[in-house]
């Protein structure tokens, strides 16, 4: 993984995770070089997220995920307008039954049951979808970003039936004409291809939070996992959190904050 | 030896223009969807595959069955074979033809479909498959040839086929458990998340592929001069019997372990198959068609005395075909996709553009076949070789 980050941050943003970019190096089942693994990575970057859902409600949820799709030209083919076979979503809310599916309980507060949640890709430590991927148009980058090269990928789709997650999204159609108002600072994608969130390496690199980030009022918290003072390692270290599914053994760097005492009344 | 394929009477010449018409209009279906994007087909999010990818897998348990013709004439010098193992080789041939187009048809950017070539990655399965099912192709057409050619010149085949012909024993076996790797690697998917997926494959290949081929050589009978004799079609009968036998005791098994387990995820896919889950039970009748006839067929085949009569063997093969290619060429793919990732329910079913797609790569691969077959008996009819002595 000899791609330095900051040049690779610079590239993604410029030229839109674009042709230029070699993942040739990335020899992904190395144990020594997947940072983090199976123990707390120490040294390096390994970003992750924290969502702290006590503090989130619907509107949030609207204004978060209006922020990403905005922001990263992500076409508006949404259920609500008939289009669930064709749905493009990067981030998205469920229930607690959907969210954390190893964990129902019938017995759980009303009001955790009632939650939404909000779903996005996991920055997997042990991503499948980069280990299915047949021409590493995903890949996963030093700090532990699972990146998509668009111009790269085949659209074989077999990253969407690899990740356990349903965060990856296929181009059925073509994404352009749905999309409301285009950002001209960000790429387009084409038909035929496979998105999803990126943990927005192109604000990264301008020294911006993500944009879900930034509109949630502080609600998620993003950072750096193998910093020990980082505040996201704080948050993790003082609060209860969980992952999806993690008994799949691809190691979610997302994190939920789901409260507990605080549902009881 | 190919112009061969271009004197032909007028049954051959109808069905040649019959396929090549419904080729045709599967390409026509294929322009229409490469320029409107797969959200012409009836996949969607949440079953990302389908019809391609189904008969995909299906097709690569066919190619792989002419292994079950070599074994015998190659290893074991069961000469009564001697007729029919080109009908398994170029059946292996048209297969993975079809193989390959389904592929193609179903990547969304078919234009870049060179880079699993230019960026090789061997941590994917996908490329493997590529590569072990482009030997396997290149295998057969080789031998298939050489053979057909050294008969021809009624010489014995060239002594360097041999070795080609031994290593084309394990690469039929490769090329059906690395199909059965795309499924069972991957974590989540609990209905394809089992180490006996690649033995279940073969089960099914050596079952569907010889019954095809049995359906295939009995119909050649009807309508050319060719005669596979009755012995030969008897033991492959035998081979898809003892298949067959081992491809259901297969299923029995995960279905123990699902439902002894009683593990959620890992019935669920086999609920939505067979009874359908919260009212979604689109595949359900079809998978009951698929059992009751695996049923029957095993009925039919397992005492002697019914499958010795041909008429009862050839019916026995159209069941067994039609239960397999419900179970490997729908139900398998759908139903690892059923329910999603959260527990609900997205179904799928192909759209007309998707099966005529689908009609038109069968058609190209029954072309394929029919130009093959009609060479190699027509070689025979000239040596006066076409019928077998057995
Ligand atoms: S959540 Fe899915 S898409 Fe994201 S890294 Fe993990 S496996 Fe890949
Ligand atoms: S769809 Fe694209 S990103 Fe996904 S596995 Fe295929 S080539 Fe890789
Ligand atoms: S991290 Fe960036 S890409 Fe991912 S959901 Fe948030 S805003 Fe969207």
């Amino acid at each position: 993984m000899s791609i330095n980050r900051r040049k690779f941050l610079k590239i993604a943003g410029l030229t839109g995770l674009g042709l230029s970019l070699s993942a040739r190096d990335f020899i992904l089942m190395s144990p020594a070089e997947a940072s983090g693994g199976h123990s707390l990575p120490s040294s390096g970057e390994r970003l992750g997220m924290a969502i702290d859902v006590r503090k989130l409600t619907d509107a949030d949820y609207a204004r978060i995920a209006d922020a990403c799709h905005t922001v990263h030209n992500v076409p508006t083919l949404i259920p609500e307008k008939n289009n669930v076979k064709n749905e493009v979503k990067w981030i998205w809310t469920d229930t607690y039954n959907h969210t954390f599916p190893e964990q129902i309980n019938d017995y759980h507060p009303e009001a955790l049951r009632n939650k939404t949640f909000p779903l996005l890709c996991n920055h997997c430590d042990k991503p499948p979808c980069v280990r299915v991927c047949p021409t590493k148009a995903t890949f996963r980058a030093k700090n532990g970003m699972i990146v998509q090269d668009p111009h790269r990928c085949i659209g074989c789709r077999f990253c969407m039936a690899g990740c356990p997650y349903g965060s990856r999204s296929f181009n059925w159609v073509d994404p352009r004409p749905y999309i409301p108002k285009r950002n001209p600072d960000f790429p387009t994608r084409t038909i035929g291809v496979v998105e999803k969130c990126t943990f927005c390496p192109e604000r990264l690199a301008r020294g911006q939070q993500p944009a879900c980030v930034e509109v949630s009022n502080g609600a998620m918290i993003f950072g750096n996992l193998a910093d020990s003072h980082s505040e996201i390692r704080n948050i993790l270290s003082t609060h209860f959190t969980l992952r999806r599914k993690p008994t799949l053994g691809t190691m979610p760097s997302v994190f939920y904050i789901i409260g507990g005492e605080d549902y009881a009344g | 030896m190919l112009d061969k394929a271009l004197h032909g009477g007028k049954t051959y010449w109808t069905l040649i223009i019959v396929l090549a018409s419904i080729a045709g209009a599967g390409t026509l279906a294929y322009l229409y969807q490469f320029n409107n994007g797969l959200g012409v087909t009836g996949m969607s999010r949440d079953v990302s595959w389908g019809f391609y990818i189904s008969q995909f897998t299906f097709l690569v348990g066919v190619a792989a069955s002419a292994v079950m013709l070599v074994i015998p004439y190659y290893l074991h010098d069961y000469k009564k074979f001697g007729k029919i193992v080109i009908l398994g080789e170029f059946l292996a041939v048209a297969s993975v033809t079809m193989c390959m187009l389904f592929i193609f048809v179903d990547m969304g950017q078919p234009m870049r479909i060179l880079n699993v070539i230019l960026h090789p990655t061997p941590n994917s399965i996908l490329f493997w498959d590529a590569t072990v099912l482009n030997g396997y192709l290149f295998l057969n057409i080789v031998i298939g040839w050489t053979t057909l050619h050294a008969e021809k010149k009624q010489a014995p085949p060239p002594s360097w086929v041999k070795p080609l012909i031994y290593l084309s024993i394990p690469w039929a076996v490769s090329i059906h458990t690395v199909t059965a790797f795309l499924y069972a690697g991957i974590p989540g998917r609990h209905f394809w998340l089992t180490a006996i997926m690649a033995a279940r494959f073969l089960a099914s290949a050596f079952a569907g592929g010889p019954a095809l081929l049995i359906i295939l050589a009995l119909i050649l009978r009807k309508y050319t001069k060719f005669d596979p004799g009755r012995e030969p079609i008897q033991a492959v009968g035998k081979i898809v019997t003892y298949a067959m036998c081992a491809n259901v005791f297969f299923i029995l098994l995960e279905v123990f372990t699902a439902f002894y387990s009683n593990i959620p995820g890992h019935m669920h896919s086999f609920e939505y198959l067979f009874v359908g889950i919260e009212g979604h039970g689109k595949l359900v009748p079809l998978m009951w068609i698929s059992v009751i006839f695996a049923v029957i067929s095993l009925i039919m085949l397992i005492p002697p005395k019914i499958r010795n009569k041909e008429s009862n063997l050839i019916k026995a093969c159209v069941l067994v075909f039609i239960s397999l290619w419900i179970d490997k060429g729908f139900g398998l793919v759908i139903g690892g996709f059923v329910p999603n990732h959260f527990g609900t329910v997205t179904e799928y079913w192909p759209t007309l553009i998707e099966t005529v797609i689908t009609l038109g790569v069968w058609a190209i691969g029954f072309l394929t076949l029919t130009i093959l077959y009609k060479v190699a008996i027509s070689v025979r009819e000239e040596l006066g070789t076409v019928k077998s002595e057995y």
